[in-house]
């Protein structure tokens, strides 16, 4: 069917694909093994930098008394539930703003402030306000994500086309129908793409929450083992953050291609 | 055959206000639409010529004057770019201004589907505009704003993204559809041979403040499509006319 050179290029193509991958691999192994190697032989202090085995150890015990799920869980809740708030929250927000330029150029610069403050400055209030619980941490998640979701969505809604909107006038639309026939259609794409930094946003701002106040999550549980000094339970809940958010990151790429235009 | 006035324009003049200055655009302008006339407007680039289409389409206010309606004619506006929807299929495109009155029936949309054909772009109702040349944009650009039935049709610089080969062709296709269809129509151009070949009336506008410099009746003999027009043993003399009247500035 191809030429050979053709046939050629591909395998080549493949080749470099597998040492990226195999390389990739490597890498994680000879971490692990080295690490476990430095604290078999006492070089490093395993109650300080723990061990590989001393961290599955550690997930296994977790597993067996059924808290882990309970503490994932938790936190893809909290995450979720931030996620989707922030994301209906900030497009509604930039909605109103488009329809509205004087609110929006009356909010712009305390969207600025909120946009540059770091949040995590706002936890105390946050507690005290609504109490050392889910809401407080979904609260903080939702700071976080809903500020940069409006900046980025209004900006899109600002930049449509101005000759598309001139067409939408010419044919008579109102500013209802050039909102749902021209705005939203038009900047599908980039609310895409806002979806994709706000998922992280929030995964992030919950587990900041959860540094802060709560009994349950895999924040709580770094936090608590470095409260009582077991570092291998703070190591623990490290691993398997990464795990998730680079579940979520796959998940949401996998959305964006399957829903970008 | 004496023809109706269905649009007058008298005494249009338009201001546009920045924070540091007013700028003048239209100055006095006046100008009589004759059913199924077709108006050309040249003029040097910057001098509001799509000024005037937009008041008169209504997306932009004047500042004082009037523009009569005599029938009650309804309007339809081709801008300079196509601005398909690149999310919207090529009949959903030719379709929306028919959304947008709420006007969306059977009978409307086989109105869209004959033009989509006798235009030639049947095969293409369901592509997307990235699928097709820039001439059969601008097509169905000029199908989706007879969709509504305009009486009028202004033209703004139809032809100039296309190239010169296509632009030829392309007019060609346009002028028929609009004699076809009969329709009034006032087109903005920079283009003179353009505006000689397809108008039966060139106006010819100055540097801002705009105000008409010059009408000009285009009487070819042996009148025809655009193309054929060109050839005709008047047009070099309707050139030199025009281009003495036009204040170009290099």
């Amino acid at each position: 069917m191809f030429s050979n050179e053709h046939k050629l290029y591909l395998k080549n193509i493949r080749k470099k694909n597998l040492l990226i991958r195999l390389s990739q691999f490597i890498i994680i192994i000879l971490f692990i093994v080295i690490w476990q190697i430095l604290a078999d032989k006492n070089l490093i202090n395993t109650f300080i930098f723990s061990s590989p085995k001393k961290v599955i150890d550690t997930v296994i015990n977790l597993h067996q008394t059924n808290n882990l799920y309970q503490h994932i869980w938790i936190t893809v809740y909290e995450t979720l539930i931030s996620f989707l708030l922030g994301t209906g929250i900030g497009i509604v927000i930039a909605t109103i703003m488009w329809w509205n330029k004087f609110i929006a150029k009356v909010i712009d610069p305390y969207l600025t402030v909120l946009n540059s403050l770091p949040k995590v400055a706002l936890g105390p209030i946050i507690i005290i306000w609504s109490g050392a619980g889910i809401k407080s941490i979904i609260l903080m998640a939702l700071l976080i994500s809903t500020i940069i979701t409006i900046i980025n969505v209004y900006q899109g809604f600002s930049d449509t086309d101005v000759n598309k909107i001139k067409l939408m006038k010419s044919l008579g639309a109102n500013k209802r129908q050039i909102y749902t026939k021209l705005i939203l259609p038009a900047n599908y794409n980039s609310i895409i793409s806002t979806l994709k930094i706000n998922i992280s946003m929030s995964l992030i701002g919950v587990i900041m929450g959860e540094f802060l106040v709560s009994k349950s999550g895999l924040g709580y549980l770094i936090m608590y083992g470095s409260q009582v000094f077991n570092l291998n339970l703070v190591i623990a809940g490290i691993v398997i953050l990464c795990i998730i958010a680079a579940i979520m990151y796959y998940l949401v790429l996998y959305i964006e291609k399957r829903f970008k235009r | 055959m004496v023809k109706n006035v269905i649009l007058k324009i008298k005494n249009m003049k338009k201001i546009y206000h920045t924070p540091k200055n007013e700028i003048l655009a239209i100055d006095d302008f006046s100008l009589d639409l004759l059913d199924r006339e077709f108006i050309a407007i040249v003029g040097p680039s910057g001098c509001g010529k799509s000024t005037i289409l937009s008041i008169l389409s209504g997306i932009e206010n004047l500042s004082s004057g009037k523009v009569e309606n005599k029938k009650n004619s309804s309007i339809g506006y081709m801008l300079q770019s196509d601005n398909l929807f690149e999310w919207r299929t090529i009949l959903e495109n030719c379709l929306l201004g028919l959304e947008i009155n709420g006007e969306l029936n059977d009978e409307n949309k086989k109105y869209v589907l004959d033009l989509l054909e006798t235009y030639g772009l049947k095969d293409f109702i369901n592509a997307y505009p990235s699928n097709l040349s820039g001439g059969m944009r601008q097509r169905a650009s000029l199908i989706r704003t007879l969709a509504t039935k305009p009486d009028i049709l202004l033209m703004d610089e139809p032809f100039s993204a296309l190239d010169y080969q296509t632009r030829l062709a392309v007019s060609d296709d346009v002028y028929n559809i609009i004699k076809k269809e009969k329709k009034a129509v006032i087109m903005v151009t920079h283009d003179i041979s353009e505006a000689i070949s397809m108008a039966d009336k060139v106006i010819v506008l100055s540097n801002r403040p705009t105000k008409i410099k010059k009408i000009i009746d285009i009487n070819l003999s042996d009148k025809a499509n655009p193309i054929h027009n060109r050839k005709a043993k008047e047009f070099s003399y309707y050139y030199d006319l025009i281009w003495k009247e036009i204040d170009f500035h290099v």
